[in-house]
């Protein structure tokens, strides 16, 4: 699945690079200098790059860029012996989050961020900067300077990080004039677990475990995303018919995903008859699940090397009978869906996401997507099967709650497709290989197509096949600061309608 | 005797309403359930819910005034009497003399008027979110109702609910468009006042929405039950309202014999139940509208109420 890909067109003399890291597959990882790095900032605050993921080392940072137009992918790393490196985040404000993420977890110092207030850390971690020197820390939290609004009768709503509802936890600050928000501003961290901490030392197994437990509602999306990065680094070919039941479990995720989401707008907007009956389509998907891979959830199915379980009859059967069930009974909710005035009335216009944001930010899945920007990383850079599976991606301009919805119904049907196309031409053979040996110290990156986006996996594996560091970055990194754009001169609210339109991952974000 | 006798039939509607309300809440609840594809709680759930909170202890916030505490009573009793006076099985009870249409909506006021007071008194966001909303609702609502009281008191020549209704079950009425838009209007009213969708949406666990739900959030143990059981009181009092006013028929009137009192049960349980399944039904198909709306939603139903005034003036017979 190496073979295809495109990397930035030579991004040694691009960028000014000094030497090509060797071992660092697919996509080619550049040692730049300070100039290189300034270089790669000025072409992602003029569009022609796009951030996929910013993460730190041991003395280096590193930055995974795409190349929209020649449609390539290439690390840059910088060098900071002395923990400083020139921010991004200053003049291309997708990576701000990212960058004051560093500073928590590596205790790498941007230069010249203005912003220097800790992002994940809250104080309350028995050590600081876990992935560095991981000093001891007392833990007794620290005060959060929520940024400052003023104006003539303005006034704050704290919600969270408790909420009323069984969701994830998160602190969102909204500042309003009556009923009109004038500012949102999230506060996240809530569900930090320390996974990239767990992931130094562990063997593949548990790694891939870990992987697995990031964000539960993608747990295949960050398992294949992972699976596909060990097998990068270490050139692990594996078997066709694996290839395709990961495919399988991805698009069975998708549109379980999906369903839910989609019903949960509409309850959101007071409309529980969607998710009433969209939730016995998520239901009937999960179902089908435990049914052919053991589980409602395809945990642990996606394995470095291949997949636990392979499909027998009897599963074939079940998502072949979720499929017919799903297309009798889904087209009669679209049509309840796009024929509720009082629904569509809440949904149109709502929470508009300018595209030119959603480019800049370079947002995913149906975000990104629903603001006319065209990127799926099944299509770009493509993996194993689905080059050789007919499937569109659907693109939407407007970007209101109507738009993301659309977006999630289309990739619904084309999800069906998909299933239909895996189960009629899935290959035979094994389904697992183990992983051959690596001799010295390799590193792998991947990127993979989850319901909610492109999920980032970048990993390095020591010479002993245990994994020496791993970054995993959540489509959501890219989504959550557009939720605070989107929602800008809505009413109050409208804000949990935004906010489940975009469903943006706590778990994964905080990692 | 005859006293007696008077006094028994106003204490039994007393009793009667106060016994009915949990069980429409719940009867509406099970409908939207059942229509939901869900198994829905049990009918009597809600008489179970305000017994599990009458024992429950009091949370109290550290700055929660005496009228934090006092409100949920004042409500109660204030929504309780409301309810008492509208009549149910039967008319020309003994306190009908009380049961004046405006001095109903202005006890239903003075409920409102300390909820939301209630709601600003623990100072959390949250409670003024609701109280702002519940007043602009309220500011709508309340003008739209009393055209609907011009209307229908205009035909029937007082605002007495049991002469009203009495007046409106005699055979001499006839269609009449103007009571058809004061239906409509009332209904609108209705939605509103009860926190129902698509105005407010009495299920919702998000903050950021709620109306009523957001007033009372710092509520728990007793004083939550109280609210809770003066907002079944409060669904119970527009059913019988909109029953006794455009469906009067099969309520006793004046000294009646109690064969004619147990008729009048029977049809009211009837039309509390058809009421029940319609709301129900109606709350399933439409979505709750955005706060702006809610303006325009209750300016119809002033412009309806308006209308039927107006339309009394034009010409006696519509």
């Amino acid at each position: 699945m190496t073979e295809n890909v495109v990397t930035i067109a030579n991004p040694l003399s691009r960028f000014g690079g000094e030497q090509r890291v060797a071992r660092h597959r697919p996509w080619p990882r550049v040692v730049v200098d300070r100039h290189g790095w300034n270089q790669a900032a000025a072409q992602l605050v003029a569009g022609e790059l796009c951030l996929l993921g910013l993460w730190g080392d041991v003395d280096s940072v590193h930055m995974a860029l795409h190349d929209p137009r020649e449609a390539s992918f290439a690390v840059l790393s910088l060098r900071c012996p002395e923990r400083r490196y020139p921010s991004i985040g200053l003049r291309h404000p997708a990576a701000l989050r990212l960058e004051r993420t560093l500073v928590d977890m590596y205790d790498l110092i941007p230069e010249g961020l203005p912003d220097s207030r800790p992002w994940l850390d809250h104080g309350r971690w028995p050590v600081s900067h876990p992935l560095a020197a991981a000093e001891p820390n007392a833990g007794g939290g620290r005060p959060y300077a929520f940024l400052a609004n003023d104006g003539h009768s303005l006034h704050q709503i704290p919600v969270g990080p408790v909420h009323a509802g069984i969701i994830e936890p998160g602190h969102f600050r909204i500042t309003a004039n009556g009923e009109i928000v004038v500012r949102l501003e999230a506060r996240l961290g809530y569900a930090h677990k320390g996974v990239e901490r767990l992931m130094m030392g562990a063997d593949l197994v548990h790694a891939s475990k870990l992987a697995g437990r990031v964000s539960g509602d993608s747990t295949v999306a960050y398992a294949l995303a992972f699976a596909q990065a060990v097998e990068s680094a270490s050139v692990a070919v594996v078997p066709a018919r694996a290839l395709w039941l990961r495919a399988l479990m991805a698009e069975l995720e998708r549109i379980g995903n999906h369903f839910g989401d989609i019903g949960a707008v509409c309850n959101d907007a007071g409309f529980g008859l969607m998710q009433a009956h969209c939730a016995v389509l998520r239901e009937r998907v999960l179902r089908a699940s435990a049914i052919t891979f053991g589980h409602r959830q395809m945990r642990d199915g996606v394995v470095p090397g291949g997949v636990a379980v392979d499909i027998d009859a009897s599963g074939d059967a079940a998502v072949r009978a979720l499929i017919a069930e799903v297309r009798l009974r889904f087209p009669a909710l679209i049509e309840l869906y796009d024929s509720t005035a009082s629904l569509q009335d809440r949904m149109v216009g709502t929470g508009i996401l300018d595209s030119g944001l959603a480019r800049s930010f370079a947002a995913g899945g149906y975000v990104g997507r629903a603001s006319g920007r065209n990127f799926d990383a099944r299509r770009v850079p493509g993996y194993a099967p689905y080059d050789g599976l007919r499937f569109s991606v659907p693109v939407r301009q407007v970007g209101d709650v109507n738009d993301r919805v659309w977006i999630r119904i289309e990739e619904v049907e084309q999800s069906l497709g998909l299933i239909e196309q895996i189960l009629d031409g899935l290959p035979v053979g094994p389904v697992r290989i183990t992983v051959p040996a690596v001799a010295e110290v390799c590193e792998g990156i991947a990127l993979v197509e989850g319901f909610r986006g492109d999920v980032l996996v970048w990993v390095r594996l020591a010479a002993d096949g245990r994994v020496a560091r791993c970054h995993l970055r959540d489509p959501s990194w890219f989504q959550w600061p557009l939720l605070e754009a989107a929602i800008d001169g809505n009413i109050v609210a409208d804000f949990p309608l935004c906010n489940k339109s975009f469903n943006c991952s706590y778990s994964g974000h905080d990692l | 005797m005859a006293l007696i006798y008077a006094l028994m039939v106003q204490a039994m509607q007393m009793v009667l309403v106060l016994a009915l309300a949990p069980l429409l809440t719940g009867l509406v609840r099970k409908t939207k359930s059942r229509l939901l594809r869900r198994q829905g709680p049990p009918l009597l759930q809600p008489y179970r819910d305000l017994l599990r909170l009458s024992r429950k202890e009091v949370v109290l916030a550290d700055n929660a005034s005496w009228l934090f505490r006092v409100a949920p009573y004042l409500i109660f009793a204030a929504t309780w009497v409301a309810a008492s006076l509208v009549p149910t099985f039967a008319a020309g009870l003994m306190f009908n003399w009380a049961a004046d249409l405006i001095a109903i909506i202005a006890l239903l006021g003075s409920a409102r008027f300390f909820l939301a007071l209630s709601g600003m008194d623990i100072g959390t966001s949250f409670g003024g979110i609701g109280s702002s909303r519940e007043v602009m609702i309220a500011s709508l609502a309340e003008p739209a109702m009393l055209m609907i009281v011009f209307t229908v008191a205009l035909i029937a020549g007082s605002t007495q609910l049991s002469t009203v209704s009495a007046f409106l079950a005699g055979a001499d009425v006839g269609m009449r468009i103007s009571l058809a838009l004061a239906l409509v209007a009332l209904i609108m009213v209705a939605l509103a006042e009860n926190a129902r969708i698509p105005v407010d949406n009495p299920t919702s666990h998000l903050e950021l929405t709620m109306v009523h739900e957001a007033m009372v959030l710092e509520y728990s143990g007793r004083h939550l039950a109280m609210i809770e059981f003066g907002g079944s009181l409060k669904l119970l009092l527009y059913v019988s309202l909109i029953a006794s006013v455009f469906v009067p028929w099969g309520i006793a009137g004046g000294v009646a014999t109690p064969i004619e009192y147990a008729f009048g049960i029977l049809t009211y349980l009837l039309k509390l139940t058809l009421f029940g399944l319609l709301l129900a039904l109606f709350e399933t198909v439409i979505a709750k509208m955005r706060v702006f709306r809610v303006s325009q939603f209750l300016g119809a139903a002033l412009m309806l109420g308006l209308l039927g005034t107006l339309l009394l003036f034009v010409s006696r017979s519509l």
